[in-house]
């Protein structure tokens, strides 16, 4: 494949493992989860380094992960024990991040921990780095993050309804048997391991827009669950073309471009998606408003003004 | 070490700097109190992140200008505000959800303008990295003043409308029944945390900022169920954050400012957490347990009452009436027994 | 024939004060049963306690002389309407076909019969035309009708409802009484959390009159009487006795 479509496919790919995920983290209302965890990771990242001395992806993907589900246990400790939940995710994501970069900067400033990489991620990068799987040359970002998207794709698929009711109405859940507590943290693990795995191709900024924009934009559009993961999906790998081209048009950086093109896409459905939309409501309610106007006699009857 | 930091007390710049994150960490203990009583902690976040952007443009229209810069962050401030308004109101989307979709989508604005001006001739010297991370041993007595003067004039805005900005939190409906002018009082408020997080990101950085404003307030919020003694307490613990941040990083240069006020004011935090009379962790657990066995002893002497017999004989059919399992039925027994409940 | 609910001891407290004391009754099969006392006697606390929903200081909870995890499918819980997520995106009848996520197992999807049955308890309801909505475009009374939908398509043989009357119209009112009454006579239990006490001893064949302990437990008409009443809403029943007075002063 050629430079460019590694990219796209990569951009698309993690695109659509985060959000998926961020279907469901914008309906269980813990969108911010996701901004937590992508700063966190920078924790995860220094001290996997510290502990092993190595700059290996696979240690760096567990120490990432293990650092963001370790910020949401933290932040529902935090919630259980009274403090607000804005204020608990604030507290906690800023502490860890503030840990991370101190901790660079004290014990591994010499060492290839880039900050702004960790920030911005490094898309153009993907095509170089490959292993050989089968006797055939593919990037290793492109093969981390599809392995995760299937995985997602499998735990969404396979408890589906559980995800439903669950996250509609987990009262009913937990009377009825379904773990909701496991089902917390088995999406919180999730949330993670997917943030870190797209986090190094597309950067921190992009995950979060990929995971709370595309869904926050589908929930605009339908009223089916099984529709808005399928349009968010969509709305996400929209993004990942039209930022991509747009960035290579302006010289700038492509994942965040890709993050300015999922804003542009929520833009569009704020304003004209169907019965939610600002301006087709609006619409909408002045045809009605000509239409009952229309029908009304222009004298109204006696006891029309009763009816009032 | 003791001798770095005497010796570095002597330069006339960390003075300032000192003085400067001083009033910084204040004010925005004060306005953070407000923020969280608003449930909008989070808000903060929003607003530094989407700061980038428009210090990006300040750079692009003016060059590296801090009044060019501030007013760019300002104004981009004001605009995610507005647009996380707009976005919860009309549409069903939840707040963080708004919060979350704003930040990211104009972070990323940020970063493409940020690469746009690295690309540019000038970008090299931009400096603009700076304002990620903060750096407020870098910053020039000029630098200082502004960020100074606009603590103050928080403080000052904050000060004068005390009573006003607590009922309008409380109760908004009852304030607008008095005639307030509701929706002014909440401009201002807004317009304070702009302020304040305007003038913090170069000292402390984009990413930290939000902490400045959330933590010391949370903090002390653990001390007292008084918001005047909250906003204070808030205002000292940011304060102190702030120059202890400044001084660490000064002595060992290779660390940003903003990490370091950021542990400082969650050390604090965690302190309050665990250790603060009555609504700390610790005071609760203990409070609880006590309840609990009290409780306990309360039941177990209600069973005695209720079972006839001499005492000896007693014991089967009083834990049946008490309903407590082995272990804990023998404890309780065993009390009562101490205490000379029977004989 | 084992109790459908006996609850044994049930304690449940927050921080330093207990919100239900002592809860101690049972309920025979069969029963319309209303739990009635005034605001913060504990009666949602009570529901959520014998579900599990919240944890117990002391005491448990045995349906039908077995364990909660034993019998879960064979219960059915209507929660609060004020508890969900009404802007989720789902359609009425996809709520509906919830109530049968306990018989259908882990892993599997909803078969087509699952969704049939849904479909005839939304029809029951007189509901079948909203069943495409989206939820949020229901009025509170149908959104009330959905849940009990979900409750009857779960096809349990004890019910629990937290204040289904709650903000209903009168539609759904008599919905809901002809609901109950139809399940009473398949000998299934109905156990209902009611605060209107002008309307309870109507609804109701059995009474559990509850202020943070059990005042009173048992048929109605021995239930239902001025001075329980009294013991149970204390000074408050002042300004309810003009209108109840008839009824509770000659119980027939």
């Amino acid at each position: 494949m050629t430079y460019e479509g590694w990219i796209i496919i990569t951009g698309v790919l993690a695109g659509a493992s985060c959000s998926i995920i961020g279907v469901l983290l914008v309906l269980r209302q813990t969108a911010m989860i996701s901004d937590a965890i992508s700063h966190t990771v920078i924790l995860g990242l220094v001290s996997a380094f510290l502990l092993t001395g190595t700059l290996d992806s696979f240690t760096m993907l567990i120490g990432a992960a293990v650092a963001g589900l370790l910020t949401t246990i933290v932040i529902q400790l935090l919630k259980n024990s009274g403090v607000q939940s804005d204020a608990a995710i604030g507290v906690t994501f800023t502490a860890f991040f503030a840990l991370g970069v101190f901790l660079i900067s004290r014990y591994a400033g010499n060492v290839h921990l880039d900050v702004n990489h960790a920030l911005m991620g490094n898309i153009a990068f993907v095509p170089f780095q490959t292993v050989t799987l089968f006797g055939v040359s593919i990037p290793q970002a492109f093969l981390f993050v599809s392995i995760v998207l299937l995985l997602n794709v499998a735990v969404i698929t396979l408890l589906y309804k559980e995800w439903k009711l669950s996250t509609f109405d987990p009262a009913l859940a937990v009377s009825l048997g379904i773990p909701a507590v496991f089902l917390h943290y088995l999406l919180m693990t999730m949330t993670s391991v997917t943030a870190v795995s797209s986090f190094d191709s597309v950067g921190a900024v992009l995950v979060v827009a990929f995971m709370i924009v595309p869904a926050a934009s589908a929930y605009l559009w339908t009223r089916k669950l099984s529709f808005m993961f399928l349009y968010s999906v969509v709305f996400s790998a929209a993004a990942c073309f039209s930022g991509y081209y747009a960035a290579k048009w302006l010289n700038v950086s492509i994942s965040g471009s890709m993050a300015v093109m999922t804003g542009v896409i929520f833009l569009i459905s704020f304003l004209f998606a169907g019965e939610n939309g600002v301006i087709t409501r609006s619409v909408r309610q002045k045809q009605h408003r000509n239409r009952e106007w229309n029908r009304q006699p222009a004298f109204a009857p006696a006891d029309g003004k009763r009816e009032l | 070490m003791i001798q770095d930091w005497l010796s570095l007390l002597g330069s006339p710049n960390l003075r300032w700097v000192l003085l400067g994150t001083m009033f910084l960490g204040m004010a925005s203990g004060i306005v953070g109190s407000f923020v969280l009583l608003r449930k909008e902690s989070l808000v903060g976040e929003a607003m530094s992140h989407a700061a980038l952007p428009g210090v990006c443009l300040g750079f692009l229209v003016a060059g590296r200008e801090l009044p060019a810069l501030m007013t760019g962050a300002a104004v981009f401030g004001l605009i995610s505000l507005w647009g996380i308004r707009v976005i919860h109101r009309h549409s069903k989307l939840k707040q963080d959800t708004a919060i979350g979709l704003i930040l990211s989508v104009f972070f990323g604005l940020g970063i493409v303008l940020l690469t746009m001006i690295t690309n540019s001739p000038a970008g090299n010297k931009s400096g603009l990295d700076s304002y990620i991370f903060g750096q407020a041993a870098s910053m020039v007595p000029s630098d200082v003043w502004m960020m100074s003067s606009i603590a103050i004039l928080v403080t000052a805005a904050a000060l004068l409308f005390f009573k006003e900005w607590k009922l309008v939190i409380f109760d908004p409906l009852f304030a607008g029944g008095l005639g307030w002018k509701t929706k002014t009082l909440n401009s201002v408020l807004s317009l304070s945390i702009v302020l304040i997080v305007t003038a913090g990101i170069q000292a402390v950085g984009i990413i930290l900022m939000s902490a400045l404003i959330i933590t010391p307030a949370i903090a002390a919020r653990y001390w007292t169920d008084r918001l005047g003694v909250m906003v204070i307490l808030a205002s000292v613990i940011g304060a102190f954050s702030g120059v202890t941040g400044t001084l660490i990083s000064a002595v060992d240069g290779g660390i940003p400012t903003g990490p370091v006020v950021v542990l400082t004011a969650t050390v604090i935090f965690f302190l309050s957490f665990l250790f603060a009379p009555k609504r700390g962790k610790l005071a609760q657990v203990l409070a609880h347990r006590q309840f609990r066995r009290r409780w306990k002893k309360q039941q177990a002497l209600k069973a005695l009452g209720s079972v006839p017999g001499t005492a000896a004989s007693k014991y089967e059919s009083w834990q049946k009436a008490l309903g407590a399992k082995n272990n804990e039925a023998k404890k309780l027994w065993n009390w009562l027994k101490k205490n000379r409940y029977f004989m | 024939m084992s109790d459908a609910l006996d609850v044994q001891n049930i304690t449940v407290a927050y921080q330093e004060s207990t919100v239900l004391e002592n809860a101690d009754f049972s309920v025979p099969q069969g029963k319309l049963v209303g739990i009635v006392g005034p605001n913060g006697a504990g009666k949602s606390t009570l529901l959520k306690a014998v579900l599990d929903l919240v944890p117990k200081l002391h005491g448990r909870a045995v349906f039908f002389g077995e364990e909660l995890k034993k019998v879960r499918s064979r219960i059915g819980y209507v929660p609060q309407r004020g508890e969900v997520d009404w802007d989720f995106p789902t359609s009425a009848l996809d709520v509906v076909t919830m109530g049968r996520y306990g018989h259908v197992g882990l892993f599997r999807r909803p078969r087509k019969h699952d969704k049939e049955k849904a479909y005839e308890c939304l029809k029951e309801l007189g509901m079948e035309q909203y069943a495409k909505r989206q939820i949020r475009e229901l009025s509170g009374g149908q959104q009330q009708r959905v849940f009990l939908a979900r409750a009857m398509a779960q096809d349990a043989s004890l019910y629990i409802m937290d204040e289904p009357f709650a903000g209903v119209d009168a539609k759904t009112e008599r919905a809901i009484i002809l609901l109950m009454q139809k399940w009473k006579q398949e000998n299934k239990t109905i156990i209902v959390v009611h605060h209107d006490l002008q309307t309870a001893q109507e609804y109701f064949d059995w009474m559990i009159l509850l202020n943070k302990h059990v005042v009173a437990q048992g048929p109605t008409e021995e239930v239902f009487t001025k001075e329980k009443l009294q013991e149970t809403y204390g000074g408050q029943l002042a300004f309810l006795e003009s209108s109840s007075s008839e009824k509770a002063g000659n119980p027939s």
